[in-house]
């Protein structure tokens, strides 16, 4: 359970360096964000991800992180080092109106992930979008009018 | 065997791996066009638009009450963003493809049926394994050019449902302020157990804008990805489980 939360609270750090950088670097964002376990119905395992371990040391003591807002709300966190290693995490403000209920019910502490998007070349068995319906909206539509034109 | 047909407006596809699943082919196609004559707003004698002309609560079918009661489960549900009412007429299809697909995986599945997958106007319920015992991958289209995929998922018993902007010439719209457009979300693509799930929510989400993926984030069982009119995707941590990377 420590470690769960712990890896919640190294996300949530990492979402707020996420925000921040974001509008520091046009390249997608990909932060070494710890795999949680989600409980979802898949029978999917987690797939190993390309992202490296922290290897940062850190210097002991407590630090208090800066109050980030998140589409759900502002987030800070404090991370608290001994012999290099983070020991503790506490929430000082979260989406939570109390924050203790964060560890009654972590599962739903939301966090999020971005990425620009990339067209990719995949063989894919079926794809899944509104554009297809749209595109056909629009080319109905232009057919209609370019008929009307004619008329 | 994949087989096409142009029903509800749109195309819907089916793709029975099993040999002994080929003759259940009509009995899906069949079910869809009894559910476009019901459903359906565009024809005059379905039973929602008799509904919606004064047909009196007494002569609604069974199967009408529990589509309309799942509507305003769904309306509970999302917090009032599901809202199938508007101009004083309801239009349950925000749910009921969802719905339809599910109702025919279900079918295949109690004929034993195990390898398929349903599709319809971009709405996928997925079962078992493709026609070379791999996975089913399904590739989520970029909003801004329909000729690409910006992603790859691998699913086997999910449902994903993608909600844009115009949903055949329709516009979802958010409920609280029907007037002003939703703009900044480009595409949202839902993986949920089923389509049902997956359908419904993704609806309901879009019409949140930003706020949608968000949602879909403290929802346990489904996961998100959204792209705004900036190019960024923005998607719930768990929805890495599912991508392939190509």
């Amino acid at each position: 359970m420590r470690k769960y939360l712990l890896g919640i609270g190294i996300t949530i750090i990492f979402l707020a360096y996420s925000v921040v950088s974001r509008h520091q670097h046009s390249e997608p964002v990909v932060a070494p964000i710890p795999i949680i376990q989600n409980n979802s119905t898949s029978q999917y395992q987690s797939r190993p991800t390309t992202t490296n371990p922290v290897n940062t040391t850190y210097k002991d003591g407590t630090y208090t992180g800066s109050i980030e807002s998140a589409f759900y709300g502002n987030v800070q966190v404090s991370a608290t080092i001994q012999n290099g290693k983070i020991t503790t995490v506490n929430f000082l403000q979260s989406p939570n109106e109390n924050p203790n209920s964060i560890y009654v019910n972590s599962a739903a502490i939301p966090y999020l992930k971005q990425e620009a998007i990339q067209a990719q070349s995949a063989k894919v068995s079926i794809i899944t979008g509104a554009t297809y319906t749209s595109q056909a909206f629009v080319n109905s539509l232009t057919n209609a009018l370019n008929q009307a034109l004619q008329g | 065997m994949k087989k096409t047909e142009i029903i509800m407006g749109m195309p819907i596809t089916v793709e029975i791996v099993d040999p002994k699943g080929i003759k259940y082919f009509d009995i899906v196609f069949a079910y869809f066009r009894e559910i476009d004559n019901r459903y359906s707003t565009y024809k005059n004698d379905s039973e929602i638009s008799q509904i919606n002309t004064g047909l009196q609560k007494s002569k609604w079918s069974v199967e009408m009450k529990t589509v309309l009661g799942l509507c305003e489960q769904t309306r509970k549900d999302t917090n009032g963003y599901f809202n199938i009412e508007h101009n004083g007429k309801r239009d349950p299809s925000g749910l009921v493809k969802g719905w339809a697909i599910n109702n025919a995986a279900g079918m295949l599945r109690e004929k034993k049926i195990t390898n398929f997958y349903i599709e319809a106007g971009g709405d996928v319920q997925v079962n078992g394994k493709g026609p070379k015992h791999q996975s089913w991958t399904v590739g989520l289209r970029n909003p801004f050019n329909s000729e690409e995929i910006i992603k790859t998922i691998e699913v086997s018993t999910e449902g994903v449902a993608t909600s844009g902007t115009y949903i055949r010439g329709q516009h979802i719209y958010n409920p609280f302020h029907p007037d002003s457009p939703i703009e900044q979300v480009k595409s949202l693509t839902i993986i949920g157990p089923n389509i049902y799930e997956a359908d419904r929510f993704a609806t309901a989400a879009f019409a949140m804008g930003l706020e949608g993926i968000n949602f879909i984030n403290t929802i346990q069982g489904l996961e998100g990805y959204m792209v705004t009119d900036n190019k960024i995707a923005t998607y719930t941590s768990g929805f890495e489980r599912y991508v392939i990377n190509v």
